[in-house]
């Protein structure tokens, strides 16, 4: 099975190609948007003003071309890595920086967004996902519930135990494997015998699709075609989107101790910005005024954030025995009495 | 109108069948799902209940314990009331990822914005001479998952009860059944409707010369013990703890307060295990009173035994119980 693709890496389109202009070029928006807040999200670690950092860059497409799939009503359950997603989803910038900043009053999203919390145990979120799928249909709602993993998630038993329940119940649920080639410093031919994860979609008696992730139209295609099959409660879809980690797996990490300066090098011409770009000149409703404008627009939108986020009241020590449980125990009331006085 | 009490006698399955049937009849959220749900479970839990209520709110799920934990949570989070059954409590190994990493910590991490109101029901502990595995006790674990509250009945009416405030929680509760207690007592169970209050032990029998702190199976164990006391004239108080966390402190060191003595009685591993936090916690905050060393009777230092001829020397019974209680009335 062959990745997928309807944008060439240097920007030809497909024909027929499944995106308008405008929804291409809200897309190239949400990419550019996702680009700028990874770049700068990792500044800011470096200057110590966010915590641990999972950078996602050259996986922008992959991400943004699924959320945008969702309809509003429609629950993303991402992994640590998908920042890039959850903005697509509605979360502000301001809070995902609150969130890295590792600042509670990042961590209460609005309540009218369907987005759950970044998991940092690999997989388990999955089957959160299938159960979140399976309330709609006993609430007459027909949300559909976006969820993604790794290459390295797919080696857990989460990922199987996930997807075998979700194909069981027919959740109305899409998987997304953002195969980067890593899971930190193993690669992918060290995780699995099989490296084609949709492969493994087969198993569980569900569609199984293989994408180039890093082609937003192709993305966005295949994952509009899964949701409309799971809101037809047509039931789940794996979504292999073949894309690369280009930086390293967290602000923590140094690539270079497992692999060499140059691997990867040819991604760099994959690169889903750039090549998104590219296409929306070929269809000539792009140029540089509009890239410096969107530009400026989106580096605005992140100094607001950060004003917003700066602006957030210090955290306090009694906040770590609240939200325990609904209410509060006596042992928890004694132990919050003696945080309070610091 | 008929002036009679309403209740019928029960064995504790019975109850807890009852219970289940009460919460799915009253609020269309409660799903009731686990291995062999369907056709009432490997004790006849379930009962009916598939044919009544429908498969679509009591079903069959795949043979997975993470993914049963991880679904319910799903399902909680969305809006449901999943009340998820796991065969036996020595099978929640495979889902102890979702349990500790998951279940009681999603209000905290979103600050209230989501809640995982879900019921984990196990049967749990020995003395029924059950294959290997089958008779773990492994309720100090659970009581180590932050924001998730640990209920153990000791009786029909109790079981019901409790178990209906715990699918009512708005929080996660861990359920666990003493398989020896299932259908050895039948006691009247009232019909309907009713919750017992969560967090709250219980003085399951009053004394003043030693306090018995103990929960689900071994309540009966330590009732006994006191029985036999009270023909030597000593009168024994049984504490009945009935959920471990949240931890009712205020009742138990009522009793050693009064009592001076405290024999901490469990059947789970004696290291580690939740005995071991009660006697802590009577030494934290009462050690005044006490005119004895607190002595805890529980498992042994080893897995518990699969052999069937020698199992009841692991599992406590009242006359290893009583020889603890002689030891803290001679200090």
């Amino acid at each position: 099975m062959e990745p997928l693709r309807f944008i060439a890496e240097d920007g030809a389109r497909a024909d027929p190609f499944p995106l308008s202009p405008e929804e291409l070029t809200r897309g190239y928006r949400e990419v550019v948007r996702a680009r700028v807040f990874d770049e700068r999200a990792l500044t800011l670690q470096r200057q110590g003003k966010l915590s641990v950092y999972p950078p996602y860059k050259g996986q922008e497409a992959a991400q943004v071309g699924a959320a945008l799939a969702l309809d509003p009503g429609d629950w993303l359950v991402p992994s640590y890595r998908e920042t890039a997603a959850a903005l697509a989803c509605g979360l502000s910038m301001s809070q995902a920086i609150l969130y890295w900043r590792a600042d509670p009053a990042g961590w209460r999203y609005p309540d009218d967004l369907r987005v759950l919390p970044f998991y940092i145990p690999i997989a388990t979120q999955l089957l959160h996902a299938v159960g979140v799928a399976s309330a709609g249909r006993y609430q007459g709602e027909d949300w559909v519930a976006l969820t993604f993993i790794g290459d390295g998630g797919s080696s857990e038993g989460d990922f199987h135990e996930a997807l075998n329940f979700a194909a069981v119940f027919q959740a109305p649920m899409v998987m997304v494997v953002q195969n980067n080639g890593w899971a930190i410093s193993v690669p992918t031919e060290k995780q699995m015998r099989n490296p084609r994860i949709a492969d493994r979609a087969a198993g569980y008696g569900i569609p199984g699709v293989v994408v180039d992730g890093n082609d937003l139209a192709a993305v966005w295609h295949v994952t509009r075609e899964a949701v409309a099959r799971a809101r037809a409660g047509e039931g789940p879809t794996l979504i292999e989107a073949v894309t690369y980690r280009v930086g390293p797996h967290t602000s923590s990490d140094d690539p270079g101790r497992y692999r060499s300066a140059d691997a990867g090098a040819a991604w760099l011409a994959r690169d889903p910005v750039s090549r998104l770009r590219a296409a929306l000149e070929g269809l000539g409703v792009w140029d540089d005024a509009r890239e410096e404008a969107l530009r400026a627009e989106i580096a605005e939108e992140f100094a607001a954030a950060v004003r917003e986020a700066d602006a957030a009241p210090e955290p306090e020590p009694q906040q770590i025995v609240e939200q325990v449980f609904e209410t509060m125990t006596p042992d928890a009331r004694a132990a919050w009495e003696v945080l309070r006085r610091g | 109108m008929a002036d009679a009490p309403d209740t019928r006698p029960m064995t504790l399955v019975q109850a807890v069948n009852d219970a289940l049937d009460v919460a799915l009849s009253q609020d269309p959220r409660v799903l009731l799902f686990g291995e062999d749900v369907g056709m009432g479970g490997v004790f006849r839990v379930s009962d009916g209940l598939q044919g009544k209520h429908g498969e679509a709110r009591v079903f069959d799920t795949p043979l997975a314990e993470a993914g049963i934990v991880g679904y319910g949570i799903g399902l909680a989070l969305a809006g449901m009331r999943p009340v998820a059954e796991i065969q036996f409590a020595g099978f929640l190994y495979p889902a102890l990822d979702q349990v500790l990493s998951h279940l009681g910590r999603y209000r905290h991490r979103t600050r209230g914005r989501f809640t995982v109101p879900m019921v984990i029901r196990a049967p749990y502990g020995g003395g029924v001479h059950t294959p290997e595995q089958h008779a773990d006790s492994p309720e100090a674990v659970l009581t180590q998952a932050p924001g998730v509250k640990v209920v153990i009945p000791s009786d029909p009416m109790r079981a019901k009860g409790l178990l209906l405030a715990a699918i009512e929680d708005p929080d996660p509760v861990f359920f666990l059944e003493a398989i020896k207690l299932y259908r050895s007592v039948k006691a009247e169970v009232p019909s309907g409707h009713y919750t017992l209050e969560l967090g709250r032990a219980r003085v399951a029998r009053a004394g003043d010369a030693a306090t018995l702190v103990t929960y689900g199976g071994m309540v009966e164990v330590c009732l006994k013990a006191a029985e036999v006391a009270a023909r030597e004239g000593v009168e024994l108080e049984v504490i009945d703890l009935e959920t471990l966390a949240p931890f009712d402190a205020a009742t138990v060191m009522a009793s050693v307060e009064k009592t001076g003595r405290a024999v901490v009685v469990y059947e789970a591993r004696k290291i580690g295990g939740f005995g071991a936090e009660v006697a802590a916690r009577i030494a934290e905050e009462t050690v005044w009173s006490l005119q004895a060393p607190v002595l805890r009777v529980a498992g042994w230092d080893a897995p518990y035994p699969p052999f069937s001829a020698i199992e009841h020397h692991y599992r406590p019974d009242a006359r290893r119980v009583l020889e603890a209680v002689r030891k803290v009335l001679a200090a």
